[in-house]
């Protein structure tokens, strides 16, 4: 055991607790924060397998992003906890039955060619992970990754069409329309004297507010 | 030093190396605390002058005590725990405030050599660990079972989340030019006087990132997290004594980081505007104290944005404008004028 070992093992224990307080808590706010964690310490594995552009990237747009805007709606919602957990014997077949194939799928990678690790290639002096897989993406990849693309694209452009509604009744207002404002649009500035000579006294004052 | 080394044996490579990284984290963390200190006084003063009042004056000279006297002050104040709050939470969002903004400042390069981490991936781990800083503000926010500070939790996560992206976009640009993301490199490529420097070619992206920086940072004009007019004191609200100082501490931490940012990716680091004045790290100090008056004058200068005006100038102001001068630069590099873009 070297010490990395103690580091993995370390940071497998948090992940796994982690994973398992997300399903198990009762408090969706607590979930949500525990996923969070989950991200983190596997963002820590990540970086442990020297793969640094992934374990960052991972903080910084799931941890960074995804979750702040999942922790926002999350913390907003009045959740029934005892209500979202009324089917769980019913849906706990299909459940299992998924999980079980996650856990055969990981196994075939697993335990395929790529079991063996022993044989780590040693990698040259100033090798830079970020860079090659820049390389590979925009060379070898870049059809599935410009397919990729085009595919999180669409799905912007859906999920914005499906929750505007331009509500009629609202009274909302255009900032674009404010900023633009300027001065003479609001204010009209008058010159006049500063004093105003007090008009004549007539004859008779009293007829005049007598009407 | 031999006695401790047979002591330790065949771990004394790895505790030397320990302790050595452990010497040197001190001596980035205390000078922070200290520029910290010394900023809030900074703070007070400027605004002060500009305001044409004197600022702090009693305790010590010109009030330089004065930072020692606050945080003696908030360290005897009792911390208050709401009945109503998450108790666990409640501690934990100081913690998460501090932890990300002290821990980015491993990568921070102070001169050529003078570097914690000289990591490859720099850039991107201080864009990560500057996005991790929201969750203490949202905790804060939620934990506190405040409404006042719920509110300022919202805005604060909506406010940083928008702006992010806008900072990342301009932090592509530099990392354009210096086809890099290890900070040092980012500096030396602006080697040679201070028309080499980024902030030339990407002015526009200088721009659109200290003002994101402001809002970061939740600074004024940008602090509608804490507006006190509208919502109290936004997320911190509820907390008092020390766990208030440490959002304190945070927050300027925060400041005197991205300012150092802007400094090192803009304005080329440590690197001297004229090539025959020597590079050194007072240049790098003068710069990021410079880049820290401006936000100072940012806060005495204009009043509180909108909250939906905020919004307005992140998502349709400044990504389209960073988009676009990313997509020029990239074209200009591929002209015969490209070597204004290195």
């Amino acid at each position: 055991m070297v010490f990395t070992d103690y580091v993995f093992y370390a940071l497998a224990a948090i992940l796994l607790f982690a994973g398992l307080r997300v399903i198990t808590t009762r408090n969706p706010v607590h979930a949500a924060l525990f996923l969070v964690l989950a991200f983190f310490t596997a963002a820590g594995i990540w970086l442990l397998l020297e793969a640094e552009f992934l374990g960052i990237a991972l903080v910084l747009v799931y941890v960074g992003a995804v979750m702040v805007l999942f922790l926002f709606v999350v913390m907003m919602l009045d959740i029934n906890v005892d209500k979202l957990r009324e089917g769980f014997w019913e849906y706990l077949p299909m459940a299992g039955f998924i999980g079980v194939l996650m856990v055969i799928e990981m196994a075939m990678v697993l335990g395929g060619k790529y079991f063996d690790t022993s044989d780590e290639v040693s990698k040259p002096l100033g090798y830079s992970n970020t860079a090659e897989l820049g390389r590979v993406l925009y060379t070898d990849y870049l059809l599935p990754f410009e397919l990729a693309s085009v595919v999180l694209l669409v799905a912007i452009v859906a999920a914005i069409v499906l929750t505007l509604r331009d509500r009629q009744d609202s009274k909302s207002m255009n900032p674009a329309d404010q900023v633009k404002v300027r001065r003479q649009d609001r204010v009209r500035i008058v010159s006049m004297q500063a004093e105003v000579e007090p008009p004549p006294a007539t004859e008779n004052p009293a007829e005049g507010t007598a009407k | 030093m031999t006695f401790l080394a047979e002591l330790f044996g065949e771990y004394w490579a790895p505790v030397q190396t320990v302790t050595w990284t452990l010497v040197k984290i001190v001596a980035i963390v205390l000078p922070l605390m200290v520029a910290v200190a010394y900023l809030t006084l900074a703070e007070r003063k400027v605004i002060g002058y500009m305001q044409v009042r004197i600022g702090p004056n009693r305790v010590g000279y010109w009030g330089l005590l004065q930072p020692v006297a606050d945080g003696l002050k908030l360290l005897f104040k009792e911390i208050i725990l709401p009945t109503a709050s998450n108790k666990g939470l409640f501690f934990l969002g100081p913690i998460l405030a501090i932890a990300p903004a002290f821990a980015a400042w491993a990568v921070i390069p102070f001169d050529a050599t003078m570097v914690l981490a000289d990591i490859d991936a720099g850039l991107l781990y201080i864009l990560a660990m500057t996005s991790v800083a929201v969750y203490g503000v949202i905790i804060a926010g939620w934990a506190s079972n405040s409404k006042y500070a719920f509110i300022g939790s919202l805005r604060s996560a909506a406010q940083i989340v928008s702006y992010e992206i806008a900072m990342g976009f301009t932090l592509v640009g530099v990392l354009m030019c210096a086809n890099s993301l290890n900070l040092g490199k980012i500096v030396l490529g602006q080697a040679g006087g201070f028309w080499h420097w980024y902030f030339i070619p990407l002015f526009p992206l200088f721009v659109v990132y200290f003002i994101s920086a402001v809002a970061e940072t939740n600074r004024a004009p940008f602090d509608v997290a804490e507006g006190e007019s509208e919502i109290v004191a936004g997320f911190h609200v509820e907390y008092s004594g020390m766990a208030f100082a440490v959002f304190f501490l945070a927050e300027y931490a925060n400041m005197i980081l991205v300012s150092m940012l802007a400094a090192l990716m803009f304005l080329g680091g440590w690197l001297s505007p004229v090539p025959f004045i020597p590079d050194s790290f007072l240049w790098l100090l003068a710069k990021v104290a410079f880049l820290l008056f401006l936000f100072l004058w940012f806060r005495a200068t204009f009043p509180r944005y909108r909250y939906d005006q905020i919004m307005r100038l992140g998502w349709k102001i400044f990504i389209p404008i960073t988009l676009v001068w990313i997509v020029f630069v990239a074209a200009m590099m591929q002209t015969s004028l490209g070597y204004l873009f290195h």
